[in-house]
């Protein structure tokens, strides 16, 4: 990363910096390591926030810089946190069992080990066999790899069998629809091996680590904001160039970019894979936070409210799609988390929980309609470096 | 003269409908080379076929001293091999810069890693303004090229076939809705580039091809009515029927 490229791009400069006194700000209130003026339960949505933030950006390179509105991202992201969650559950629960062996008679043998493991983590389904795909449940180190590999690979597969059909437009969104839909329904199955609706849970324990939750939430919050600087900054870096007029040029007119010799498809994969990759981590930050996942969270509308919030964020500027999932994902969980008081009309209760989800499409169809560049928008109106076009 | 590109016996039909009609032609390594004929002869559906975007029912298209077959190449492929192409209504990438158009048409390898760790040297740089000074952009090389006028936005695509150093250029209706400097203009750049390359240029402004002052085909009906000198097919009886309805 060259200077020029940071000097070309000051905005990425300014993001990188509030973001990292954004984080020092959180740590010196948190109750982990300063005043305790932010809950540890506040750190915790604070963190899985920036990891929203990080798919946004993923999802604002594949949408608003290539222009394929995928609906499937979340698919990606609760991969990601399968996959870390196998570890945890995995390594965790040996070590409770290990313990509780230990104070038998007789020492246990790594078969008498592995059988209590699988019975406590596949009791719930029934079942006290490991399935196939938690041979390497025990291994850290893979697991992290496949937190990456796994989205990657579906995402090549699905991407080079899509793109090659060249599906476009709409029918492409609905394809990544019925993928996420289709990964949902068969992780519901118990048969799935991922404990079926139950998902994997217990996520926030590291295992052998004994500092308080106070402290591992700030662990995470940090791997988060570090995470999001990184995922930024490669983004920006790769829009930054020839690469990012070629995915423009596919956004706007991907017939004539063809016709300039480039391979489109080839484009397309690239982007649709290494956006999944960015999504896979943000996941698999995001659930060790949440402490839960479970089949529910890669369903569709997941990843229509993705594109919603990059949306309003406005897309094709970086800073647009982190500010609009930080804005609307807070606002949400606030109102949704039954936090917002209630309005009383006298003749009609005005519940939050159930009217949010208007509000929040309402301000989507006014922001597509009269601010299509989003929030973001509103800063080039400060900045009048486009004085020429509407807001 | 050898034979950069031989089209031989095409015929392609859209629901029944054979828009080109057993058509063909050949153009050789340095020639102008104009097609007329009138709405719907067939001639950007003629271009689609050469550039890969419509696949032919019959017919051979062959390129280059191997005699390499087009038919089944991607449109990128085909023109990676070297043939570029200019769409009738001007299509430039409005939200970049000049600049960043023509760098994005410059002969390089077009391979997505590549393309990625790009980075324009100072000759390529240099090329760019080389070519914008051709096509008389030099002073709008860092505007967005939305804001460039109609007969700007044509140059601009013209810029970017040049950048692509192709050995054939297939220009379709440059000369719509240009004023008369810009199409003096038009002329000469085509004219220029014609010497080292083929340029198969779509018209159908009969006063433009005068200028131009080449070899013409006229297409109707998807198929070659005549071929030779304006003036040679002008006096065909055919031609001025079609054209002229007597
Ligand atoms: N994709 C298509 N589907 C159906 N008909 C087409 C298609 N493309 C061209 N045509 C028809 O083929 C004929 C030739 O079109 P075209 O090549 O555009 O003519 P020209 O460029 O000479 O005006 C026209 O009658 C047109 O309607
Ligand atoms: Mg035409």
């Amino acid at each position: 990363m060259n200077r020029s490229f940071i000097a070309r791009n000051p905005s990425v400069l300014i993001f990188l910096s509030i973001l990292a006194l954004f984080t020092l700000l959180v740590t010196l209130l948190s109750e982990g390591f300063g005043a305790g003026l932010v809950s540890t339960s506040m750190v915790k949505t604070l963190g899985k926030t920036l990891c929203l933030c990080l798919i946004a950006v993923a999802m604002d390179l594949i949408w608003g810089y290539t222009g394929i509105l995928s609906l499937g991202h979340f698919a990606f992201f609760g991969l990601g946190g399968y996959m870390i969650g196998m570890w945890l559950m995995f390594e965790r629960t040996r070590q409770i069992v290990v313990t509780s062996l230990s104070e038998g008679v007789l020492p246990p043998t790594p078969e008498d080990i592995q059988a209590a493991i699988g019975n406590q983590i596949f009791g719930v389904v029934g079942s006290s066999e490991f399935p196939l795909i938690w041979m390497f449940a025990d291994s850290l180190v893979l697991q992290l790899a496949f937190v990456v590999l796994v989205p990657g690979a579906l995402a090549f597969v699905f991407g080079w069998l899509a793109f090659r059909s060249r599906v476009t437009g709409v029918y492409l969104s609905i394809l990544t629809q019925a993928m996420t839909l289709g990964l949902s329904l068969y992780l519901f199955q118990n048969a799935s091996g991922l404990r079926g609706n139950n998902g994997l849970s217990g996520l926030q324990n590291l295992p052998g680590v004994t500092a308080p939750q106070s402290v591992v939430s700030l662990w995470f919050f940090w791997a988060s904001a570090l995470a999001l600087a990184l995922g930024y900054l490669l983004v920006a870096w790769v829009v930054s160039g020839k690469f990012g007029s070629v995915i423009r040029g596919i956004r706007d007119n991907e017939a004539r970019v063809r016709f300039l010799g480039y391979s489109v498809e080839s484009y397309k994969l690239a982007v649709f894979t290494l956006t999944a990759c960015i999504s896979g981590i943000a996941g698999a930050l995001y659930y060790p936070q949440a402490g839960i996942i479970n089949p529910a969270e890669v369903a569709p509308i997941a990843s229509i409210y993705l594109a919603v919030w990059v949306a309003i964020g406005g897309r094709g500027r970086l800073y647009g799609a982190v500010i609009g999932t930080a804005l609307v994902s807070l606002v949400s969980s606030w109102f949704t988390g039954g936090q917002a008081p209630d309005v009383n009309l006298g003749f009609y209760t005005i519940k939050w929980v159930d009217w949010w989800l208007v509000l929040l499409g309402l301000s989507f169809v006014l922001v597509t309609l009269y601010a299509p560049r989003g929030i973001g928008g509103l800063f080039d109106l400060v900045a009048r470096k486009n004085p020429g076009e509407g807001p | 003269m050898s034979t950069l590109l031989e089209v031989s016996g095409v015929t392609v039909s859209f629901d029944g409908f054979r828009a080109i009609n057993n058509l063909s032609f050949q153009i050789g390594a340095a020639e102008l080379r104009a097609v007329i004929g009138p709405n719907g002869a067939g001639k950007t559906t003629f271009m689609d076929i050469v550039t890969g975007k419509t696949r032919p029912d019959e017919g051979h298209i062959l390129w280059g001293e191997k005699s390499i077959s087009l038919i089944g190449m991607s449109e990128a492929k085909i023109a990676q091999a070297g043939i570029g192409r200019k769409f009738q209504k001007p299509t430039v990438f409005e939200d970049q810069t000049v600049q960043e158009n023509l760098l994005m048409a410059l002969r390089k390898d077009r391979s997505p890693l590549a393309v990625l760790l790009f980075r324009p040297s100072v000759p390529d740089l240099d090329r760019v303004a080389e070519l914008a000074a051709e096509i008389g952009l030099t002073e709008m090389l860092l505007r967005v090229s939305g804001e460039l006028s109609h007969g700007q936005k044509q140059w601009l695509e013209i810029g970017m076939l040049l950048a692509q150093e192709p050995r054939l250029l297939l220009v379709d209706e440059p000369a719509a809705g240009m004023t008369l400097a810009e199409r003096e203009k038009t002329t000469a750049i085509l004219t220029e580039a014609a010497k080292t390359r083929a340029v198969v240029v779509v018209e159908h402004d009969m006063e433009f091809v005068r200028r131009l002052n080449c070899k013409v085909t006229v297409l109707h009906e998807g198929a070659v009515l005549a071929e030779g000198s304006l003036d040679h097919v002008t006096k065909n009886k055919d031609v001025s029927v079609v054209y002229l309805g007597r």
